[in-house]
């Protein structure tokens, strides 16, 4: 191995020896540089003409040693001199934006407008899908039919297990729980009604739409993004084709379709919870819970749990591909239109639940 | 540099790889010594940037030894390889800038990540190595995104050279850029190789980037190296590939 950089002050100048290179620096930090310091506030002669190699870090390192100008007296062997040119020559201005003073107002104010601009894309991608729907009524053949089966195969097919086995266990929770209470005031026999109007109207949907808002709204939004970062939809506009009819469209209706029958399935899988926990706990037959539960929960609590299954799908997945269309072409926009889509997504979700709540209030319940 | 020349910084002893049933190199030898530039060249599908991947230790060989700076990559634990892997830089073929980081950043990042280095220090370095890639500072503060392909390049290089390495390994470093544009690529590498005394490694299909800068070729066909000398030496080798490679071009460039 080459001999590591030093330093020797001998009378009237300071000599440097070995290899002055980043890898060789590293080991001797930070007392190499302190000696250097010292050495130039005493001598004004360098002689580097025994230094075998020198990089451009250790040249920075004796230029700022010397105080960013050269040394009275240098003794400069040719080979290195290209090398600390370059740093001598340098300009270490980093130009800065000229930062423009900022109001109390301009982060709200920021914010109001951001929000603004993402409604008005969700907007106009809404008004392009009606306009896409329109082409398609009169193109019946342009109908994108291999792409909206594949939609409905991976974010309602595949999705039913995790749906099956949450609203299994959500359904075995509720009805352990209200049993509980129900039974101290011997009002047993009411476990039907409240399994029955709470998960099919309530649980059933908005759980369902958590869990595919994490499950396809984030793969949809990840999936166009990274069509946009290797630039497969300027492909597809290239061949002539519309992304929103072969991208969007298909993943719209794919969720809004499957999304329904979803909330069907992890709806029957929570009743199915709530009935073994209910035979279990309160020692109530099966026959009795099916008998019963046509008459406590009238058939209008089905079509509204359907319809917002309907409803909720659509917002999903218009919030997942709006989100991934703005996608920038770097990882972090990535990564942050992902995370938005999901929290926008499970957001409206929610409110759009309480203004169903409010506008059904007077629809499907039993009366007692 | 007469005492530098006879240490192999890279050599490859019975390198075999397997991909299923697939066999991309049988017993594959090659010495790469300090100051050469090695043009590694073959058909598309011989497993080039396989053979890259297996230098740098992305890849693990199925059989054989690769010894970087005399010593096995892989043998090491992690603190040997770090130590090797910053002897080292390597030039992606679509420069692997990291998108969420700016210019700066990108070429600032494995000076940071020594962690000995100062800020001052680090700006510096970062300003003198888009000056050797020449670019000007006011690019410092743009993002991957916003770049040209040329400018991605170059700006791969200079974080590539941003330790200082003395193996640089290039992965096809001027496709995709236009001819003017590759030329002053390849004047761009050479001039630094010149200055900083690196050795290199290439992959390239591009035949005016391997007449430009390789002093050495060698040939990756029938899945060994079949040839390795100086670049005019094997130019003139009987055999098909070389042979259809360079036929054409032969006398112009010669």
């Amino acid at each position: 191995m080459s001999a590591p950089p030093s330093l020797q002050l001998e009378p009237g100048k300071v000599v440097l020896t070995g290899t002055w290179t980043l890898a060789a620096l590293q080991a001797q930090l930070p007392a190499l540089p302190r000696d250097l310091e010292f050495a130039a506030r005493n001598t004004p002669a360098w002689d580097l003409s025994q230094v075998e190699r020198l990089d451009s870090a250790a040249a920075i390192l004796l230029w700022r040693t010397w105080g960013e100008s050269w040394p009275a007296q240098l003794t400069l062997p040719e080979a290195l001199r290209e090398t600390l040119n370059r740093v001598a020559k340098l300009s270490v201005e980093v130009p800065t934006s000229t930062e423009k003073a900022r109001s109390p107002w301009e982060i709200p104010g920021r914010l109001v407008l951001a929000g603004a601009s993402e409604l008005r894309g969700v907007i106009a991608l809404f008004g392009q899908l009606l306009l896409d729907l329109g082409h398609l009524l009169r193109h019946p053949a342009d109908v994108p039919w291999r792409e909206f089966g594949a939609n409905v195969y991976k974010a309602g097919a595949l999705a039913l297990p995790v749906t099956a086995m949450v609203g299994f266990l959500i359904g075995v929770t509720i009805s352990y729980l209200s049993s509980l209470q129900l039974r101290s005031f011997g009002a047993d026999i009411f476990i039907v009604n409240i399994l029955g109007v709470s998960i099919i109207r309530e649980l059933g949907p908005v759980l369902v739409a958590i869990l595919v808002a994490g499950r396809s709204g984030s793969a949809m939004t990840a999936q166009i993004g990274v069509m946009r970062v290797t630039e497969e939809l300027d492909a597809l506009s290239t061949m002539g084709i519309s992304r929103t009819i072969r991208v969007v469209l298909p993943k719209v209706a794919g969720l809004t379709v499957a999304m329904p029958l979803l909330v069907l399935w992890a709806s029957a899988a929570a009743l199915l919870g709530g009935m073994l926990a209910a035979l279990l706990q309160l020692d109530l037959s099966l026959a009795y819970f099916f008998d019963n539960l046509p008459r406590a929960v009238p058939l209008a609590n089905l079509l509204i749990g359907l319809g917002k299954g309907l409803v909720f799908g659509f917002i999903i997945a218009l919030i997942a591909c709006h989100f991934g269309l703005r996608v920038k072409p770097n990882t972090e926009s990535l990564a942050a239109n992902t995370t938005t889509s999901v929290v926008t997504g499970i957001t409206l979700v929610i409110i759009f639940d309480a203004v169903f709540a409010i506008m059904t209030r007077h629809i499907g319940v039993p009366n007692l | 540099m007469t005492a530098l020349a006879t240490t192999a910084v890279l050599e490859l002893q019975g390198v075999s790889t397997r991909f299923g049933q697939i066999l991309v190199h049988h017993d594959l030898n090659l010495r790469v010594d300090a100051g050469q530039i090695v043009g590694l060249l073959g058909e598309s599908g011989s497993g080039k940037t396989t053979l890259l991947r297996e230098m740098l230790g992305l890849w693990r060989p199925s059989a054989g030894l690769i010894r970087l700076f005399g010593s096995d990559l892989l043998a090491g634990g992690h603190l040997e390889q770090q130590a090797i892997r910053r002897r080292l830089g390597m030039l992606f073929q679509q420069g692997a800038l990291f998108s969420a980081l700016s210019v700066f950043d990108n070429i600032a990042f494995p000076l940071r990540e020594l962690k000995c280095l100062d800020e001052d220090w680090i700006r510096r370095l970062v300003l003198l190595k888009l000056d050797m890639v020449e670019m000007m500072p006011v690019h410092a503060s743009l993002m991957p995104a916003e770049l040209s392909g040329g400018m991605v390049k170059r700006v791969a290089l200079a974080r590539a050279l941003a330790l200082e390495p003395e193996l640089l390994l290039l992965d096809e470093p001027t496709a995709g850029l236009d001819p003017d544009r590759s030329q002053n690529f390849v004047e761009l590498v050479a001039s630094l190789q010149q200055s900083l005394g690196l050795t290199v490694v290439m992959v390239s299909h591009d035949l005016n980037t391997i007449a430009g800068l390789a002093t050495h070729v060698a040939i990756l066909a029938e899945k060994r190296i079949i040839a390795f000398g100086k670049k005019e030496e094997v130019m003139h080798l009987d055999h098909p590939f070389v042979a259809g490679f360079f036929s054409k071009e032969r006398h112009k460039l010669l």
